[in-house]
């Protein structure tokens, strides 16, 4: 992803200067963004809505076991009896909660820190830029697996808050950047002398202009966060109850279905954790060639 | 009104910022009510840094930056200093950075409105704020609703202009305001900052551009280096400089029926003992020294100064 200065100055390039209207032709142009956003929302409303249609117990032991797939059950069973196809649906939902509650926490602390450090400067810049950089030297994983291992009862939220405790570095120091060249400019005096508080400069003044990096970041940060869960399952220190990819890849492969040959029990949750993480970063190229107008094909 | 008071500015550089750079030395003088000042200088001489630090944009390193008598630095809390800005507003020097790009220009407005205006109805605010701009001599209805990229420097710079005298000002801090402009609609802001002036309005006009100076001020100050070189009345200043580097500049002003070999003879031609150093005894050894009537010079620091 590039930071261009063009486009996070947003000096958009419509004649017009309607630049919002101009955003969205492009945005309904751009193939990558639409294909991408499609995948993305059939997933996201199947793990929405998915869940009241396939009601029940995603671990209920419900058929035959190490049944492939068939009309009574979609994805076929495991080698416990359980439906992969409930199983599939009640993780995808765990996937993006985790998603969006890992990147959710790592966006809002990686702007907060990026805005306060780069608006601010000076000694809080110093000290918030030193925390950032030990955060982000941590092994990031490996404090991951130590705190997951540690915990008795591990949840979605547990998971969800510790990624986003730990992935937050990256964006805080772009965001910091930005925020530093948008706050000497002098608009931003001006609305200093305007009586304007700092904290309402940096939300209606400096953040309008980044805001095409800020989403973009976000997306990222979501994709990230639902890898490394998907990872921390698949290593078992994922959720000790319910059901997510991850750890229906991580039973998979504990109950030997790799020699079993019963693919349907591995192939449908590897297939849906890339099939969101790689449409996120087809949609954040879009994305980026929308809001960048130097990379749109025109 | 303003009175600066031995203010001076100094910046950390280099690696660790182990390295003084001093923008502005000990520099004093007052705005009063009703009085154009202008600060002269080249590039890099601190006059822009000065302009800053009585906006409060910058820190003051030390000395006292005083309106009304109150420190200016010492404006604690959200309220006072936003009591100060009602009467002290400045103009900036490149209009073009001084609207968000991605807002059309009212927004200027808009923050005044939101934060001073708050109370005002729609339609008397909406009414002053064409009067104004109509007072910089622009159409409101060319220029409002517009983005930045699609008005022209000057149309923005006396945008500004009109922003500022939107509220209760006393003092402006007029960082080359005119440098954007051409040469019709100068002589409008100028005239308008004469106007402001009768009414009352203590302008610090920030230039580098001497007959501008001349034409606007009742003081000038010349600075050099962060250090004030020479002030006094710009009649007497302009009419009988002291210090070399005044006298350098106002050589370098081309003049009719005179060649550049005559304006250099006369340059070289007179110029006395340094003052500051010729009268002994003074309690800040290196502070301006009286030579006329309100006519300060500084120290010409070259070779005979002791510094």
């Amino acid at each position: 992803m590039s930071l261009d200065t063009a486009a996070v100055t947003g000096q958009g390039e419509g004649p017009s200067g309607r630049r919002g209207l101009d955003d969205l032709r492009f945005a309904l142009r751009n193939p990558k963004l639409l294909a991408g956003g499609t995948v993305l929302l059939l997933l996201l409303l199947t793990a929405m809505v998915g869940p009241f249609f396939v009601s029940g117990d995603p671990n209920a032991y419900v058929g035959p076991q190490f049944a492939p797939p068939s009309g009574d059950h979609w994805f076929g069973t495991t080698s416990f009896g359980q439906d992969v196809f409930t199983q599939f649906v009640h993780g995808l939902r765990a996937t993006f909660a985790v998603g969006a509650l890992g990147g959710g926490i790592a966006g809002v602390l990686g702007m907060l820190v990026g805005f306060v450090g780069g608006y601010r400067g000076g000694l809080v810049d110093e000290v918030l830029n030193m925390v950032t950089n030990i955060v982000l030297v941590l092994p990031a994983m490996v404090v991951l697996i130590i705190a997951a291992a540690y915990l008795e009862a591990r949840g979605l939220m547990v998971q969800g808050l510790f990624i986003g405790l730990t992935t937050w570095p990256w964006a805080a120091r772009a965001i910091r950047a930005q925020t530093f060249s948008l706050a000497g400019r002098e608009f931003v005096d001006l609305a200093r002398l305007s009586g304007r508080r700092s904290w309402r400069i940096i939300l209606r003044e400096v953040a309008p202009n980044m805001y095409s990096y800020l989403v973009m970041s976000f997306i990222l940060l979501f994709g990230g966060a639902v890898l490394i869960a998907a990872g921390l399952d698949f290593i078992g220190l994922g959720p000790t109850e319910g059901v997510s990819l991850g750890l229906m890849m991580h039973h998979s492969v504990t109950w030997g279905s790799l020699h079993l040959g019963t693919w349907w029990w591995f192939i449908p949750p590897g297939l849906g954790i890339t099939a969101v993480v790689g449409s996120l970063y087809i949609a954040n190229v879009g994305l980026d060639e929308v809001f960048n107008p130097r990379l749109r094909e025109l | 009104m303003l009175t600066l008071e031995r203010v001076s500015k100094v910046y950390r550089v280099g690696t660790f910022g182990t390295q003084p750079l001093n923008a502005v030395r000990d520099v004093s003088l007052t705005v009063p009510p009703g009085a154009v000042v202008s600060l002269i200088g080249e590039s890099g001489s601190g006059k822009s840094t000065i302009g800053r630090m009585v906006l409060r944009l910058t820190s003051v390193t030390s000395g006292t930056i005083a309106f009304d008598g109150r420190n200016v630095a010492g404006l604690n809390g959200h309220r006072a200093r936003k009591e100060y800005y009602r009467h002290v507003q400045g103009v900036f020097q490149d209009p073009f950075s001084c609207f968000n790009p991605i807002f059309p220009v009212d927004r200027v407005f808009e923050l005044l409105r939101g934060e001073y205006f708050a109370a005002t109805p729609d339609t008397e605010w909406r009414a002053s704020m064409r009067r104004s701009i109509e007072r910089v001599s622009l159409d409101p209805g060319q220029v409002l609703g517009r983005y930045p990229h699609q008005l022209s420097g000057g149309q923005l710079q006396r945008l500004l202009i009109a922003r500022a005298l939107m509220l209760d000002i006393r003092l402006l801090v007029a960082d080359e305001i005119i440098s954007m402009l051409d040469a019709s609609t100068r002589i409008d802001v100028l005239n308008l900052l004469g106007d402001l002036r009768e009414e009352g309005l203590g302008i610090l006009f920030v230039t580098h551009d001497l007959s501008l100076g001349t034409y606007v001020s009742d003081t000038t100050v010349i600075l050099r280096r962060g250090r004030i070189a020479e002030t006094g009345p710009t009649g007497e200043v302009f009419a009988s400089p002291r210090h070399p580097y005044t006298r350098g500049l106002l050589a370098s002003v081309p003049r009719m029926h005179r060649t550049w070999a005559e304006a250099d003879a006369e340059l070289d031609a007179e110029t006395g003992p340094c003052p500051v150093h010729d009268s002994a005894g003074s309690e800040h050894p290196a502070d301006p020294v009286e030579v006329g009537a309100g006519h300060f010079v500084g120290c010409f620091s070259n070779d005979t100064c002791p510094e």
